[in-house]
């Protein structure tokens, strides 16, 4: 795998996120994820974005030079957690529909909504399983379905 | 002591002159209009622009001539956007630079209100970093904040948006000291390992080459500069940028390389064996196809910005830091070290006699732009600052124009903003009204921000302006001749319309003319004798001359063109 994750602390403030994207977009980096939310750090947000190994550096010093952003880390993917949370909507009819709740349940996923012709799933997990989910589902017909950007913590101190 | 309750408008004026800010341009409008108000009444002197592009470069050329920030007001909506080529240029080119907008007021704000446009937005990226004003109180600490980036570091254009609403409303004075700012600390003293990596690099090299830009003016770091070259028998290419960093009749001093360079800075730089990169970004007009630049050199790169470091070109030795501390820390650790490099200097200095610059001005030919340059140069200043536009007169001045001290050339270097020449020494001469200083621009040039002669004329700012009327967007005409079979598409202007010296008469300065050999002294004698006004002096020239030597756009540097003859072979 090439890909490498950044977490990116900022300051809390308006605009923040669109100058991070801007900064992304105007040099043309190659971004695969990016989420963001608070920390536990008041007027402090955290930033997870998940680039390719050749743009990286780039990525890291073009960050940093906005003001805004205080400090950027590269995870050390082997002390990495990653997490990354899917709501998925699925079609389903007399004949489906216990073998996609059962085999839902047995990926981990949570049934949130089941209605007559549709069920809601939500799953969290690394982007891996998500993905595995999602080939895992896709036969009986996804009506919608939409992933949370993938965030990550070092498990070191 | 009781604290003092001032309007936002007057906080912005009150801070402006607690920083110090003696001059600042602008063009008023609804939005800024209260700011107006209180800078009536201050000791600031307000300088009128025709245009806030011409503002913006106004303030640009207060600061690249002097080494300190510029400050620019413009109003919402067009007056902000018109700003955006200057804030950009500034960017580029890395010049502090202040910049003042107003804002419809915040009730109003994402309502497509009258002269509305979303200023920040716009900006984000031409600027190092700006802000939204959202409450009067925070006037004086966002201004120093803004001044305090806008100058450290990487200089660059900081802008402070302010919705009327605010500007109007009441808040107490207070002397506003710099806070941390947790996400903006500029590395400037290097690391000492590194600085010991690149001593062991330049004690081992053989051809070593100071390679040297915009970097060294802003960190004014020319003495250290002097000494490093000097004392190791090292020679310098000074970038377009970097020009006056170090005195061109050093015999050191090789020039400018690249696009336009001449033939020995180009080539030198090709057959290097270690380039020592201070304060310069390795840019495409430098190093044309990087991949073959350079490539028998190893490379230390210093530079303020990180992010530049490894951008182009991966260095063995990266040096974070500012080029005065960069410098200095060399010289400590090269000490008493000898370094031999007679055989270099003398390899360099044949090709500077095998291939030196020309030009051919015949006696009854038309008027050559390197001649005239030659002969202004004799008849000007010393320490006279040459402010230039973009394209053919700017390359045959930075090759021709012999520069001796920094901050004396000002030019768009990165954005290659046409029309920068004018207002850029407005601004100059605002900051340093006892100086002789020479706007050289180009007809295109010219016509794209002309209208500030009258701001020259009315705020009597009696500048010396020289455009080089080919009747043609120069540049562009000579590669139509070059790349495009001479099909010369929209590249046309003509040399007499406008009449420039009419014109020049009609904005309030004097016109004059030059058309042939035997004109050139006499009109610059009478351009000189005139103090009392700007003097613009319609010099034609011959539209068919080509900037020479030349290295095709994302060609390789071991290819330069010399001459027209040499066209042939591309």
């Amino acid at each position: 795998m090439s890909e490498r994750i950044l977490s990116v602390l900022v300051e809390d403030k308006p605009g923040v996120l669109a100058r991070v994207a801007l900064t992304i977009s105007r040099r043309g980096f190659n971004i695969n994820s990016l989420s963001v939310g608070p920390t536990n750090i008041e007027g402090r947000s955290k930033m997870t974005i998940v680039t390719e190994l050749e743009s990286v550096e780039q990525v890291k010093k073009q960050l940093n030079k906005l003001v805004n952003v205080i400090k950027i880390v590269e995870l050390d993917p082997d002390n990495t957690i990653e997490s990354e949370v899917l709501l998925m909507k699925v079609s389903i009819n007399k004949e489906t529909q216990t073998s996609v709740i059962e085999k839902a349940n047995l990926s981990g996923a949570k049934s949130v909504d089941v209605g007559q012709d549709y069920a809601v799933f939500e799953l969290t997990g690394t982007s891996k399983e998500l993905i595995k989910f999602e080939k895992l589902l896709k036969p009986y017909g996804i009506i919608e379905m939409i992933r949370g950007g993938r965030i990550a913590i070092q498990t070191k101190l | 002591m009781t604290k003092e309750k001032l309007s936002g408008a007057e906080l912005i004026v009150r801070t402006l002159e607690h920083l110090n800010v003696s001059t600042v341009f602008g063009v008023p409008g609804g939005a800024i209009l209260p700011a107006y108000d209180p800078l009536y009444d201050s000791p600031i002197r307000h300088i009128l622009a025709r245009h806030e592009q011409g503002a913006g470069h106004m303030a640009e050329g207060y600061a690249q001539a002097t080494g300190d920030v510029g400050v620019v007001i413009a109003t919402s909506g067009p007056g902000a956007t018109n700003l955006i080529t200057s804030l950009n240029n500034a960017l580029m080119d890395s010049t502090p630079l202040l910049a003042i907008t107003g804002q419809v007021a915040s009730d109003f704000i994402g309502n497509d209100a009258f002269q509305e446009a979303y200023t920040v937005g716009l900006t984000i990226s031409a600027t190092k970093h700006n802000y939204l004003i959202t409450n009067a109180e925070e006037i004086p600490q966002v201004l120093l904040e803004a001044k305090h980036i806008a100058t450290t570091g990487r200089p660059g254009p900081v802008l402070v948006d302010i919705p009327k609403d605010i500007l109007n409303e009441k808040a107490d004075w207070a002397e506003p000291k710099l806070e941390d700012l947790p996400g903006y600390k500029p590395t400037l003293e290097a690391n000492p390992k590194m600085i010991q990596q690149a001593v062991d690099l330049i004690k081992n090299a053989k051809k070593p080459i100071l390679y040297v830009g915009g970097g060294i003016i802003h960190s004014k770091a020319n003495k250290e500069l002097f000494e490093l070259s000097t004392k190791y028998n090292i020679p310098v290419v000074t970038t377009l940028m970097g020009r006056g960093a170090f005195p061109d009749g050093n015999e050191l001093c090789i020039g400018m390389p690249g696009m336009h360079g001449n033939y020995t800075a180009t080539t030198s730089i090709q057959k290097s064996d270690l380039l020592i990169a201070l304060g310069v970004r390795f840019d495409d007009r430098v190093t044309a196809n990087p991949k073959f630049f350079a490539q028998k050199a190893k490379v230390i790169h210093a530079d303020i910005d990180p992010a530049e470091i490894g951008k182009v070109r991966e260095p063995e030795v990266p040096i974070v830091g500012d080029a005065k501390s960069v410098i200095n820390g060399l010289i400590e650790k090269l000490g008493e070290a000898k370094i031999d490099t007679n055989d270099w200097l003398s390899e360099i200095k044949d090709m500077k006699e095998s291939y030196p610059l020309n030009y051919n001005q015949e006696e009854k030919g038309p008027l050559k732009v390197p001649y005239v340059l030659e002969e202004l140069q004799k008849m000007s200043e010393e320490d006279s600052v040459v402010v230039s536009g973009v394209g053919q007169h700017q390359m045959w001045i930075s090759l021709h124009w012999k520069f001796t001290s920094p901050n004396t050339w000002l030019n768009s270097g990165g954005l290659g903003t046409m029309g920068y020449a004018l207002p850029a020494a407005i601004g100059a001469k605002a900051a340093f009204p006892d100086k002789q200083i020479l706007a050289l621009d180009g007809d295109g040039c010219f016509q794209m921000t002309c209208q500030e002669l009258i701001t020259a004329s009315t705020e009597n700012i009696p500048l010396k302006i020289v455009v080089f009327n080919n009747g043609n967007h120069g540049m562009v005409r000579q590669w139509q001749k070059i790349f495009y079979n001479h099909r010369f598409s929209a590249s046309e202007l003509t040399h007499h319309t406008p009449d420039y010296v009419a014109l020049a008469e009609a904005m309030g300065a004097v016109g004059l003319r030059m058309v042939e050999k035997s004109d050139v002294k006499r009109v610059f004698e009478e351009m000189f004798k005139t103090n009392d006004r700007p003097v613009l002096v319609d010099c034609v020239v011959d539209p068919d001359d080509m900037v020479f030597p030349m290295v095709k756009a994302g060609g390789s540097n071991d290819e330069v063109i010399l001459n027209e003859d040499d066209l042939k072979n591309i």
